[in-house]
C-alpha cells in the first residue's frame, strides 16, 4: 500500500524555502512566519470553502434522502447557494437583546468557530502537507474540542433567554458526556499505534483502524456525531422543543458564524475519523494520498448525513442513558480487549506486525457483533415504568351537574 | 431485536437516494420552451416592439434557447393582500370593520350630502387595513352587504417596514381592481378570471346592478 504524494501542495518546507530564497541573511523568522502565515491562510480558506460547499451539499443530500429537490434554483443544480445564504444572513440587523450580557454574547460565536478551525492544525493531508507536526496532536485534539461545549454555554447564558438556557444547559451535558466514550474510543487508536501523533498514526495503519477496531470505530462515530451535536443528538437545539436552542437570540453575522461552525464540524470531524480510523492519506499507488484523504472525507461526511436524514431525535435521558450505559461500556469493552491483544501480539520493540493486526481484526470484528448485540438487547429489555392515571376529580364535573 | 429499526430506517432513506428524479415528490420548476411569439406575448408586447427592446432575448427566441418559468396557474378564487376596494359601491357602513377578527380595518366617515335619493351616503375619509396583521381569512369581504370590498390577487408586496404594509384608502383607491372571485359566485360565473390582467368595473362585480332612479323612487320616499 505505497502511495505517492503531490509535492508542494500544502507543503510547508517548499513555502518556506520559496520564501527564504529573497529574503536577506538573518531573517529566517520572517520566511517561517510568512510561510506559516500563508499556510494558515490557505488551509482555512479550504476549510471555509469546503463548510460551504457541505451546506449545499447536506441540503442537496437530505433532499434526495427525503424523495425531493433541495435548493436547485441559484447557479447550476443549486451551487451558488450557500453565497446566497451568507449573503442574506450578512445583510439582515444585527440584534443583541437588551438584557443580554454583551461581550460574552459577541465573544461566543467566535469562541465556537476557531477551536473547530484550530483542529484542523494537526492533521496530515499528505506526505509533507501539514500546518503543525505535534507530537501530542491527539490530545490537542481531544482538549481543543471541549472548548465548544464553553462556547455554547455562554451564547445559551448571555442572550437571557429561557429556551436558549435550557438549550446551552442540556447541551452542555450531553457534550461532557460523550467526550468520555470519544476520549476512550481515540484511546485505543494510541495503543495499537503507540503515538499521540496523527502522523505516526497514519504510518501505523497498515490495516485500517476501522478493521482493526470496529468497536472503538462505532462508538467514536456516535460520540462524535453527538459532539457536533447533529440530528440524532441535537439536543442543543431541538427545534420542535426550544425554538432553536442555543443560538435563539443570534441574528445576522454572528449566526452566521455559529452556522458556520456548525456546518464546519462534520467536515473537521470527518477528518479526525479518517485520519484515526480510515488511514488517512493512504491509498493505492497512481492516486495521490491527498486524494485519498479528500475521498474518505467525502464518504464519512455522507455517512454522517445518512444519519442525520434518517434518525430522530432522542429523548433527553435517552441520550444521557445511552452514553453512560451504552457507549461508555462499549468503549471500556474495547479498551480493555485492544489492550489484552496489543500485549499479547506485540513483538519485542513492542510493535504490531500487519498479520497481528489482521488477527486483532478478526477477534475485535466478532467480539463487535456479539456486544453490539447484546447491549441492544438489555438495553431494550427496559421499559419505562409509569404510574396507572388517575381521573382528574375535575374532569366530570359538568356531567354531574345535569 | 432492539435497534433494528435504526437499520431498517437506513434502508429506506438510501432507497430514497437512488430513487430516480420522476418518482420525487418535489419536481423542479418545469421551465418552458417559447418562441419570439410566445415571448413577446408574455411581455405584453408586439413581436417588433419587443426585438427592437431586448434584441438578445428575441435571438435567443428565434433559436429556441429561450426559456420561462412554467408557472402553476394561479386559482380564480385566490385570496391575495391588495383588496379590490370599489367606492363607488362602498356606503361606508363599517361591515368589515366589525366582523374583522383582528379589528386591523379602521373606517371614519363624515356625511357627504349627496345621493340623499338613497338616503344619505356617508364618504371615506380613513379606510385602514394593517394587512401586515391581516390573516386573508376573508371575513371582512362575507360581511360587506353591498360587494363594494373584495379580496385581491396579487401577492409579490414585499416591503422593507411594517408600517409600508398598512393599506390606507389611497392605496386602496389606486390599488388595482382584479377581485378575487372568492365569496363572489357572481363574478366566477361571468367567466371572470382576475389573472388574465383584466380589471373588474364597479358595475360588474356585484350580485345586482345599482337600482335606477326610478326603482329607487318607488322604493324610497321622495325627499
Amino acid at each position: 500500500m505505497e502511495t505517492v504524494h503531490l509535492a508542494g501542495f500544502l507543503d510547508f518546507k517548499s513555502i518556506y524555502d520559496f520564501f527564504d530564497g529573497f529574503l536577506p541573511e538573518g531573517l529566517d523568522w520572517l520566511a517561517f512566519a510568512l510561510a506559516g502565515g500563508s499556510l494558515a491562510f490557505l488551509v482555512i480558506n479550504t476549510v471555509v470553502m469546503a463548510t460551504a460547499l457541505n451546506t449545499w451539499f447536506e441540503r442537496r443530500a437530505i433532499g434526495r434522502f427525503q424523495a425531493r429537490l433541495g435548493p436547485n434554483r441559484w447557479g447550476p443544480f443549486g451551487l451558488l447557494q450557500p453565497i446566497a445564504d451568507i449573503l442574506k444572513l450578512i445583510t439582515k440587523e444585527d440584534i443583541i437583546p437588551e438584557d443580554a450580557d454583551r461581550p460574552v454574547f459577541t465573544v461566543a460565536p467566535i469562541v465556537l468557530l476557531v477551536p473547530v478551525l484550530l483542529v484542523v492544525a494537526v492533521v496530515p493531508f499528505g506526505e509533507d502537507s501539514f500546518l503543525g507536526r505535534l507530537n501530542v496532536g491527539l490530545l490537542f485534539i481531544v482538549g481543543v474540542t471541549s472548548l465548544g461545549a464553553i462556547a455554547i454555554f455562554m451564547g445559551g447564558w448571555a442572550s437571557r433567554n429561557k429556551y436558549a438556557m435550557l438549550g446551552a444547559m442540556r447541551g452542555v451535558a450531553m457534550l461532557v458526556s460523550y467526550e468520555v466514550p470519544m476520549a476512550l474510543a481515540m484511546t485505543g487508536v494510541v495503543l495499537v499505534s503507540g503515538s499521540l501523533a496523527l502522523f505516526d498514526i497514519v504510518q501505523a495503519q497498515n490495516v485500517p483502524f476501522l478493521l482493526v477496531q470496529p468497536l472503538g470505530f462505532l462508538v467514536f462515530l456516535a460520540a462524535a456525531s453527538a459532539e457536533m451535536s447533529r440530528t440524532p443528538f441535537d439536543q442543543i437545539e431541538a427545534e420542535s422543543e426550544l425554538g432553536s436552542g442555543y443560538h435563539t437570540e443570534y441574528s445576522s453575522i454572528k449566526f452566521a458564524i455559529f452556522q458556520l461552525a456548525e456546518f464546519m464540524a462534520p467536515v473537521v470531524t470527518a477528518i479526525i475519523v479518517t485520519t484515526l480510523f480510515l488511514s488517512g492519506t493512504r491509498g493505492f499507488s497512481p492516486v495521490p494520498g491527498q486524494f485519498w484523504f479528500v475521498g474518505k472525507v467525502v464518504a464519512v461526511v455522507f455517512l454522517m448525513l445518512w444519519f442525520r436524514a434518517t434518525w430522530p431525535r432522542l429523548r433527553v435521558d435517552q441520550i444521557m442513558g445511552f452514553a453512560w450505559k451504552g457507549l461508555f461500556a462499549l468503549a471500556i469493552l474495547n479498551l480493555f480487549l485492544v489492550a489484552v491483544e496489543v500485549q499479547w501480539l506485540q513483538d519485542s520493540d513492542g510493535d504490531l506486525s500487519t498479520d497481528a493486526m489482521w488477527l486483532m481484526a478478526g477477534i475485535n470484528w466478532a467480539v463487535t457483533v456479539v456486544s453490539v448485540v447484546v447491549l441492544a438487547n438489555v438495553l431494550g429489555q427496559r421499559r419505562i415504568q409509569r404510574r396507572e392515571p388517575v381521573p382528574s376529580p375535575l374532569a366530570n364535573m359538568d356531567a354531574e351537574a345535569d | 431485536m432492539y435497534g433494528t429499526g435504526l437499520i431498517k430506517g437506513l434502508a429506506v432513506t438510501m432507497k430514497n437516494m437512488v430513487l430516480p428524479g420522476r418518482f420525487f415528490t418535489h419536481h423542479q420548476y418545469p421551465n418552458r420552451k417559447i418562441g419570439l411569439l410566445g415571448l413577446a406575448k408574455a411581455s405584453g408586447t408586439n413581436v417588433i416592439s419587443y426585438v427592437i427592446r431586448q434584441p438578445a432575448m428575441a435571438a435567443k427566441a428565434l433559436v429556441g434557447m429561450a426559456e420561462v418559468e412554467d408557472r402553476f396557474p394561479q386559482h380564480p378564487r385566490f385570496r391575495g393582500e391588495e383588496f379590490a376596494w370599489y367606492e363607488e359601491r362602498c356606503t361606508g357602513c363599517a361591515s368589515c370593520a366589525k366582523y374583522c377578527p383582528l379589528g386591523i380595518i379602521r373606517i371614519v366617515t363624515h356625511p357627504s350630502g349627496q345621493d340623499t335619493l338613497e338616503g344619505d351616503k356617508y364618504s371615506i375619509d380613513v379606510f385602514d387595513i394593517d394587512i401586515g396583521r391581516c390573516m386573508f381569512c376573508g371575513l371582512c369581504v362575507e360581511a360587506c352587504p353591498y360587494d363594494a370590498i373584495h379580496m385581491g390577487s396579487g401577492f409579490e408586496q414585499g416591503t422593507y417596514r411594517r408600517s409600508e404594509l398598512v393599506l390606507d384608502v389611497d392605496k386602496l383607491r389606486k390599488a388595482p381592481k382584479r377581485p378575487s372571485t372568492w365569496f363572489r359566485p357572481q363574478i366566477e360565473a361571468r367567466h371572470y378570471r382576475p389573472q388574465d390582467g383584466e380589471q373588474a368595473t364597479w358595475r360588474e362585480v356585484a350580485r345586482h346592478e345599482k337600482p335606477a332612479v326610478e326603482q329607487q323612487e318607488k322604493r324610497w320616499a321622495k325627499r
